[in-house]
C-alpha cells in the first residue's frame, strides 16, 4: 500500500509540476471566457454607422422607417438603379429595396458594400417588420389595438405522467444542464486516460519498467498511476472551477454596478465593465436574466447532481483508463496505439452523441439502455439526471441498476486490463494482434 | 547458500523459455550467467526478481522462498535500461530507492556518497535527458545499487560503456564483492567473465549446458596441450618427447622455440618438464587451458542439447 502511495505521489508530482500543467489549469478558464467575450463581441460591436438608402416600390408607404443612433434611413422616392448609382460613388454604405410585393411575399433585399454587423440586419429587419405588420392591418382594416390581443405566441408544456400521480414537466433546460456535466465526464476520461496510456507507453519506451515491476507488483503500477493521473485532473477541475467562480462572481458585480451604479468594483475589471456596457446598449441583452428566481441555475438539485457526478465520473474515469492502460502495455510507441484506441473511444464518442439526442427524448429506449449499459452509463445517466431521481424523475431501480454495474464492470476490466498489462510491458517489437491480446489474457495466470 | 533456483521450468505460448535449470549460488560470488541471445537468461533473471512466474520449480534466496519482501533485497540491471528522463537524479533516486524500502532520508545520503565518488554531485538536482550518456549510465548504476541489495544482477552492465566508465564500474563491482554483495553477471564477454567471475552457468537453447567454478571448467575442457619455451636443439627436444608427448606446432623467435605439445598417455606438466630439462635449456612452460570464449563458441555451436558435463552438482 505505501508503495502505491509513492507510485501516486510521483505520478501526480510530475505532472503537477510541469509548465503545460500550470499554464492550462490557469489559462484554461480564461482562454474560455475569453472565446465567449470575443463570440459575443464579434456579434455585437458596431463601430460603422450604416447609411441606408431606402427604395420603396410603394413609395411612401414606408415613410415613417425609423433608424438609431447606428442607423440612419436615406428615405426617398428613388428607383433601385438610381440608388444603385448613388450608392456606388458615395459613402452609403447599404441599399434596403423594398420590393411591391413585399406585404405577401415577406422578404426585402439588403445590398451592402462591408457586410453589417448582425445586429444591424436585426434592426433593420425589425425596422420594417413593424411597418410591413402596420400596412397589413390597414388593408385588412384591424387596428393595433385588436391585433395586440390576438396576437398569439402559444408554447405547449410537455408534462410526464408518473405513477403515484404526480405531474413533472419534461424540462429541457435541466437534460441540457446534465448534458454539460456528461460532457465534462466525456472529457475527462478522454483528456485522462489518454495520459495514463501516455505514461504507460513512457515507461515502457524508458525501459524504466522492469526495474519498477521487480519492486512492486504490475497492478500496483497501473493502480498507481491511474489514480495518480486522476488526482491531477480532480486538482485541475477544482482550481478551474474556483478560477470559473471568481471570474463569474467579478462578471456578476459588473452587471450589479452597472444596473445600479453601485461602485463595488476595483479598475482591474475595467476591461469587463466596458463590455457589460456595451452590453446594456444594446436591446437584445437582458442582463436581469441571471438573476430570475426561476433560473435554471436555482432550479437544479446541486447535492444530487454532484454526487451523482463524482460516482459516473470516477466509474467511467477508472473503467476508461483501465483500458487505455492495457492500450499503453500492448504497444511500443504512441505511433501504434490507433488499431486498439478505435474500439475503446467508440463507445465514448457514441455515449457523447447517444447524449445530445437524449436531451429532447429522456426517457426513451435509446436513454434508458445506454444509461445502463457501463460503457456508455457514466455519460449518457449523467444527461438524464438532472431532472431528479425517484418520483418523477429516474426510477431508483434504474438509477440503481446503472451504478452497480458500472462497479461491477469496472472490476471486471481493472482485471482484465491488468492481465494485459503485465504481459504488455515485457514485451517489445512485434506489434501484436487483437488475437494475441486475448492470448495474453490466458497466458497470465 | 544466498540464491537457489531449482528445476525451473517456463514457457511461452508454445515455445520452451527454460527448462529444468538449477543453479546455486554462494554469498559474496561473482557469477557469470552465460549463454547466447535467446538462451533463456533473461527469462530467468526475471523469474529471479519474479517479474514473471515459472510453469515450475522453486527460487529460494537466504534459504526462503522468494517473496516481494524478499526481492528487496536484490538490485537489477537490466540489458535494455532506462530512467525517467522528465525528473531529476534526486527524485528518481529518491522514489526508485522508494521503492525498494529505503526510506527518503536515508536515500539523499547514500546518494550523495555515491554522487560525490563519481563527481556527479553539481549535477544532482537536473533532469536525465541532460545529462551525457556516460553520466546517465553512472546514474542507472547508482540506482541498481542505492538500496545496498544483497543480490546483484547485472545483465550485460558493460553494453555501451566506454572503457574508462567501463573501469569505473568493474571496480565498483569489485568493491561491492568485498564488502560481500552476491553478483549475478550475465554477458557474452567472455574476456570479463574470465576477469571477475568465480562460477559460471552456461545456458543455451534453454538448458542449462555447464556449470561449475571457471577454474575447474576450463581445465574440464584442457586438450592436455602445454606450451613450452626454450633454447636448444628442436631434434633433441623433440627425442626427449618420447612416446608421453608429441609436437603440434613450434615457432621460432631467434634463439627460442614455443612448442606446443600435446600429452598422448595422459602424463602432466610434472612429467613433461622432468623429459625435456635435460635436454633443452628451458624458458617457461605452461599448461594451455581454453579460454571461456573457445569453450563458449565450442558448446554453442554444438548441436547437441544435452548437458555434457557437470562439475558443479
Amino acid at each position: 500500500m505505501n508503495k502505491i502511495w509513492l507510485i501516486i505521489q510521483r505520478e501526480y508530482t510530475t505532472r503537477v509540476k510541469k509548465k503545460s500543467f500550470l499554464l492550462l489549469t490557469i489559462l484554461g478558464p480564461m482562454l474560455m471566457a475569453g472565446l465567449f467575450v470575443f463570440i459575443a463581441w464579434l456579434g455585437m460591436e458596431e463601430t460603422e454607422t450604416q447609411n441606408i438608402i431606402v427604395v420603396d416600390d410603394q413609395y411612401p408607404a414606408f415613410k415613417t422607417i425609423k433608424g438609431d443612433k447606428n442607423l440612419n434611413f436615406e428615405y426617398g422616392n428613388f428607383t433601385l438603379e438610381e440608388a444603385k448609382q448613388m450608392f456606388t460613388s458615395s459613402n452609403y454604405t447599404a441599399v434596403l429595396y423594398l420590393p411591391e410585393n413585399i406585404t405577401y411575399a415577406n422578404t426585402a433585399i439588403l445590398y451592402f458594400k462591408k457586410q453589417p454587423s448582425l445586429f444591424s440586419v436585426k434592426n433593420i429587419e425589425n425596422s420594417v417588420e413593424k411597418i410591413v405588420e402596420d400596412l397589413k392591418l390597414d388593408l385588412f382594416k384591424i387596428d393595433r389595438k385588436t391585433f395586440d390581443k390576438v396576437n398569439t405566441n402559444f408554447h405547449l408544456n410537455a408534462v410526464k405522467f408518473s405513477e403515484s400521480g404526480n405531474e413533472k414537466e419534461i424540462d429541457l433546460e435541466k437534460n441540457a444542464v446534465g448534458f454539460v456535466f456528461g460532457l465534462f465526464i466525456y472529457m475527462f476520461i478522454f483528456l485522462y486516460g489518454v495520459q495514463v496510456m501516455r505514461g504507460v507507453i513512457e515507461e515502457k519506451t524508458n525501459r524504466i519498467v522492469e526495474v519498477i515491476v521487480c519492486s512492486v507488483r504490475p497492478f500496483q503500477l497501473m493502480l498507481g498511476k491511474i489514480i495518480g493521473v486522476a488526482m491531477v485532473g480532480f486538482t485541475q477541475f477544482i482550481i478551474w472551477i474556483i478560477l470559473t467562480l471568481a471570474l463569474y462572481t467579478i462578471a456578476f458585480q459588473v452587471v450589479m454596478a452597472t444596473q445600479y451604479g453601485v461602485d463595488t468594483i476595483g479598475p482591474s475589471s475595467q476591461i469587463s465593465a466596458d463590455l457589460i456596457g456595451q452590453m446594456q446598449n444594446n436591446p437584445g441583452f437582458d442582463s436581469k436574466m441571471l438573476l430570475q428566481q426561476d433560473n435554471i441555475i436555482n432550479r437544479i438539485n446541486f447535492p444530487l447532481m454532484l454526487s451523482m457526478f463524482a460516482f459516473y465520473f470516477l466509474g467511467g474515469y477508472l473503467l476508461y483508463s483501465a483500458m487505455f492502460a492495457a492500450i499503453g502495455s500492448a504497444v511500443d510507441s504512441e505511433t501504434d496505439v490507433q488499431q486498439f484506441m478505435l474500439p475503446v473511444t467508440l463507445p465514448l464518442i457514441a455515449a457523447y452523441i447517444i447524449s445530445i439526442f437524449v436531451i429532447q427524448n429522456p426517457d426513451g429506449p435509446a436513454a434508458f439502455w445506454f444509461s445502463i449499459i457501463p460503457f456508455t452509463s457514466p455519460i449518457v445517466m449523467m444527461t438524464r439526471l438532472a431532472v431528479g431521481i425517484g418520483d418523477g424523475g429516474i426510477p431508483f431501480w434504474e438509477v440503481g441498476l446503472s451504478m452497480s454495474l458500472l462497479i461491477v464492470t469496472f472490476f471486471i476490466i481493472v482485471w482484465l486490463a491488468s492481465k494485459i498489462y503485465n504481459v504488455g510491458i515485457l514485451m517489445y517489437g512485434k506489434k501484436p494482434s487483437f488475437k494475441e491480446l486475448l492470448k495474453w489474457l490466458k497466458q497470465a495466470e | 547458500m544466498l540464491l537457489k533456483v531449482e528445476n525451473i521450468s517456463k514457457s511461452f505460448s508454445g515455445h520452451q523459455a527454460l527448462k529444468d535449470v538449477s543453479i546455486e549460488i554462494n554469498q559474496g560470488e561473482v557469477f557469470g550467467l552465460l549463454g547466447p541471445n535467446g538462451a533463456g537468461k533473461t527469462t530467468l533473471i526475471r523469474i529471479i526478481n519474479q517479474i514473471i512466474k515459472q510453469d515450475s520449480g522453486s527460487v529460494f534466496l537466504n534459504g526462503n522462498p522468494i517473496s516481494k519482501k524478499e526481492i528487496e533485497k536484490i538490485g537489477y540491471l537490466p540489458e535494455e535500461r532506462g530512467l525517467y528522463k522528465k525528473m531529476t537524479i534526486l527524485d528518481q533516486s529518491v522514489y526508485l530507492a522508494g521503492l525498494k524500502g529505503v526510506s527518503k532520508k536515508e536515500a539523499k545520503i547514500r546518494l550523495k556518497a555515491w554522487l560525490e565518488k563519481f563527481e556527479l554531485m553539481p549535477w544532482v538536482n537536473k533532469k536525465v535527458e541532460d545529462l551525457s550518456k556516460g553520466m546517465q549510465q553512472k546514474i542507472q548504476f547508482i540506482v541498481t545499487v542505492l538500496h545496498e541489495p544483497k543480490l546483484l544482477i547485472l545483465d550485460e552492465p558493460f553494453s555501451g560503456f566506454d572503457p574508462v566508465n567501463t573501469n569505473l564500474i568493474k571496480q565498483e563491482i569489485l568493491n561491492l564483492k568485498q564488502n560481500g554483495t552476491t553478483i549475478i553477471f550475465s554477458t557474452h564477454n567472455m574476456a570479463s567473465v574470465e576477469e571477475i567471475c568465480e562460477k559460471i552457468a552456461l545456458i543455451n537453447k534453454s538448458e542449462k549446458i555447464l556449470s561449475g567454478s571457471v577454474e575447474d571448467v576450463r581445465k574440464s575442457y584442457s586438450k592436455n596441450e602445454f606450451t613450452v619455451g626454450f633454447e636448444g636443439n628442436l631434434i633433441a627436444f623433440t627425442n626427449s618427447l618420447w612416446t608421453n608427448f608429441e609436437l603440434v606446432d613450434k615457432q621460432q623467435k631467434g634463439n627460442l622455440t614455443i612448442a606446443r605439445v600435446k600429452s598422448v598417455n595422459g602424463s602432466n606438466l610434472n612429467k613433461l618438464a622432468e623429459s625435456i630439462i635435460p635436454s633443452v635449456k628451458l624458458r617457461f612452460l605452461e599448461e594451455k587451458l581454453p579460454s571461456m570464449h573457445d569453450i563458449f563458441v565450442q558448446e554453442v555451436s554444438e548441436k547437441k542439447t544435452q548437458p555434457k558435463t557437470d562439475l558443479y552438482e
